[in-house]
């Protein structure tokens, strides 16, 4: 059972990353195949485990104060793109390509 | 001289006596690290600070107020860790020319007890991979390829051939780390453990390498994986220096949530005589298809050998071993979906220059600064995520390991001890042999064994057991109770003493050592 097109497009617009050829795919399909091993398990009754140490360990919050920081200088030093005490992004709210004017592999699928 | 104990005992004690320096050792090391180069274990050396925090230490040994058996030593820290002023990459292009900001918890922590940063090691493209191949900065070579015990075993093809071509691989992720420890160009390091990618280099390198429990030691500061699974790990020449390092190390951190808040207490090891009282369990699951005949009959030879010291072995059953491999697989891929999420060029890291759009920059910056064994994992994470595929496969895992973890609760319950098992199917592969198969499938061969414990949040330590018929060395591993690290180490150490692992006989550090980097030479165990 294949993975359609509609969904590895899907894929490459939520992980903002690429197949970039039939390797890519194909690593995914077996990936997949490898995955629905799973199924072989009797699961029923079994609550899914998040954390090892449910028993042992509440989530807790603290007090909220101010502890540390004022590092903006700091913070700003790794960023390439930066004006004032802002990181500088390119324009949002405009969406990736559609797959038909795409360079990317998918469209000779 | 004994061969455990050695930085307490040996190494310290000669600081503390005034017979080596902090600066000479620092200086050693540093030479070390040179004239190994062609290991590539290294990414960074940080060899200005390592020499300013050596001459820092000196200046209190000579008060006599030295911070603790760390203060002076050199050791070296995974490139996943970061580490204020230095460059971390996780030995990849997206954050190449990154300088982190702050120090990870443990390795402040180090810098606290007075330790020497000698630099940052080499490891798979964020620490996804079992042989520490697949990095951009190249493959870690096993400095046991250089040993004369495997020059002795390899019959050269012909006369012209290269060792070039014969060099085996570290294992990984943390194979920098091994191989900086195995090399001797410092004293303990750093790795990180998520499928066993502190304990499979670790065996491959006949060094000691500890996995603590999950929640022991902060994540803080540890480039993450998978957030769940994640611990630091500890690799050492011998078992007592691993408890060194644990005491320095473990304990609750406000920065770290999934850290427990329970107080630890460091600990020095017993020399423990009488095993009559001990019960050690070998599940029977762990005789893995492509576990190599030389390891099932180490294996084998080691419940011998405490059976024979009054030691009761038992066989024992985790029925659902054979699916933790493919529950990482799935817990693991959909958590780094998540953690990768995080690079996107804005705030730190590479950059792409495409500037048309947000999404379109992301998406370039990831295209250009992942490799394709990131992204196909990020890939099949959000795979697995998407709605229609949540319950059959995430949350399917997420039962699956609780059964996992549930096993070794009987087991425990049961009144065993401690695990015994192999650490590794085989000793390490050439690595013209390794790269033919692709990394997805290596990690799920080689993770067998290690992966387990990861699963169910326990500690386990790999230690060097003897050497195989090609003269490279393999490790037997045991697993402990939650947070019974101490036991765990204690059955460890004895264990170490039995087997008496061959110290590696290096050209290089030949030339180099004073007596304090090597231990006496003793008979092998196989």
């Amino acid at each position: 059972q294949k993975v359609s097109v509609e969904v590895l497009d899907h894929l490459e617009h939520l992980a903002l990353v690429d197949f970039r050829d039939s390797e890519g795919v194909e690593r995914l399909q077996k990936a997949i195949q490898f995955a629905d091993q799973l199924h072989e398990v009797n699961t029923d009754g079994v609550e899914p485990m998040d954390s090892v140490l449910e028993d042992r360990w509440c989530l807790y919050l603290r007090e909220d104060d101010v502890t540390e920081g004022n590092c903006t200088k700091q913070l700003l030093e790794n960023a390439r793109e930066k004006v004032e005490e802002y990181f500088v992004a390119p324009p949002g709210n405009i969406p990736l390509p559609k797959l038909e004017e795409r360079e990317a592999f998918l469209q000779g699928s | 001289a004994a061969l455990n104990d050695g930085l307490r005992s040996q190494v310290s004690a000669a600081l503390k006596e005034g017979r080596v320096t902090p600066t000479e050792l620092c200086q050693r090391c540093l030479a070390l690290i040179k004239s190994t180069k062609f290991l590539n274990a290294y990414i960074t050396v940080a060899e200005e600070t390592a020499l300013k925090q050596a001459e820092e230490s000196e200046k209190r040994y000579k008060r006599g107020q030295p911070l603790g058996i760390l203060d002076g030593i050199p050791i070296a820290v995974k490139d996943n860790f970061n580490t204020a002023g230095i460059e971390t990459t996780c030995a990849s292009n997206m954050l190449k020319g990154y300088i982190s900001p702050y120090n990870a918890t443990v390795v402040q922590k180090l810098l606290d007890h007075g330790a020497v940063l000698l630099g940052k090691t080499n490891l798979d493209e964020f620490a996804m991979g079992s042989g520490s191949t697949d990095g951009v900065f190249g493959p870690v070579r096993n400095p046991w390829s250089y040993s004369k015990q495997y020059k002795e075993k390899s019959v050269p093809r012909s006369h012209s051939e290269d060792e070039e071509s014969n060099w085996v691989i570290t294992g990984g992720s943390s194979g920098g780390s091994a191989a900086a420890v195995s090399s001797f160009t410092c004293f303990a390091a750093l790795g990180s453990d998520t499928g066993g990618s502190t304990r499979n280099p670790a065996a491959h390198c006949g060094v000691v390498g500890l996995k603590p429990t999950y929640g022991l030691i902060s994540r803080h500061g540890l480039i993450p994986l998978v957030n769940s699974m994640d611990v630091p790990g500890i690799l050492t020449r011998c078992v007592d220096d691993a408890a060194v390092l644990l005491g320095s190390l473990a304990g609750h951190d406000p920065k770290d949530s999934t850290t427990i808040q329970d107080e630890f207490k460091p600990f020095e090891l017993p020399n423990l005589t009488d095993v009559s009282k001990l019960s050690i369990g070998i599940p029977k699951e762990y005789h893995a298809p492509g576990l190599s005949s030389e390891i099932v009959a180490l294996w084998s030879k080691a419940a011998d050998l405490f059976k024979n010291a009054g030691a009761k072995v038992v066989e024992v059953s985790l029925p659902h071993t054979r699916y933790s491999i493919v529950c990482y697989h799935v817990l693991c891929t959909a958590e780094v979906a998540s953690n990768m999420a995080r690079f996107d060029g804005l705030e730190y890291g590479h950059r792409s220059d495409m500037k048309d759009s947000t999404e379109s920059m992301y998406a370039a910056t990831r295209r250009e600064g992942f490799n394709d064994v990131v992204r196909g994992r990020i890939l099949s994470g959000n795979y697995f995520l998407l709605k229609q595929n949540y319950e059959k496969y995430f949350v399917k895992a997420q039962k699956v390991r609780r059964l996992i973890a549930n096993d070794f609760v009987k087991v425990f319950r049961s009144g065993v001890d401690v695990l015994l098992t192999p650490t590794t199917l085989s000793d390490a592969a050439p690595y013209m042999e390794f790269i033919q198969e692709d990394n997805r499938t290596r990690s799920a061969q080689d993770d067998i064994l290690t992966q387990a414990a990861n699963m169910a949040g326990l500690p386990a330590i790999s230690v060097p057991t003897a050497l195989s018929e090609r003269g490279l060395p393999v490790g037997l591993q045991f697993i402990g109770r939650s947070f019974q690290e101490k036991q765990l180490l204690t059955v460890a150490k004895w264990f170490e003493k039995q087997v008496q692992f061959p110290v590696i006989q290096l050209e290089e550090v030949k030339r180099h050592d004073n007596g304090v980097f090597q231990h006496q030479k003793s008979a092998s165990f196989s």
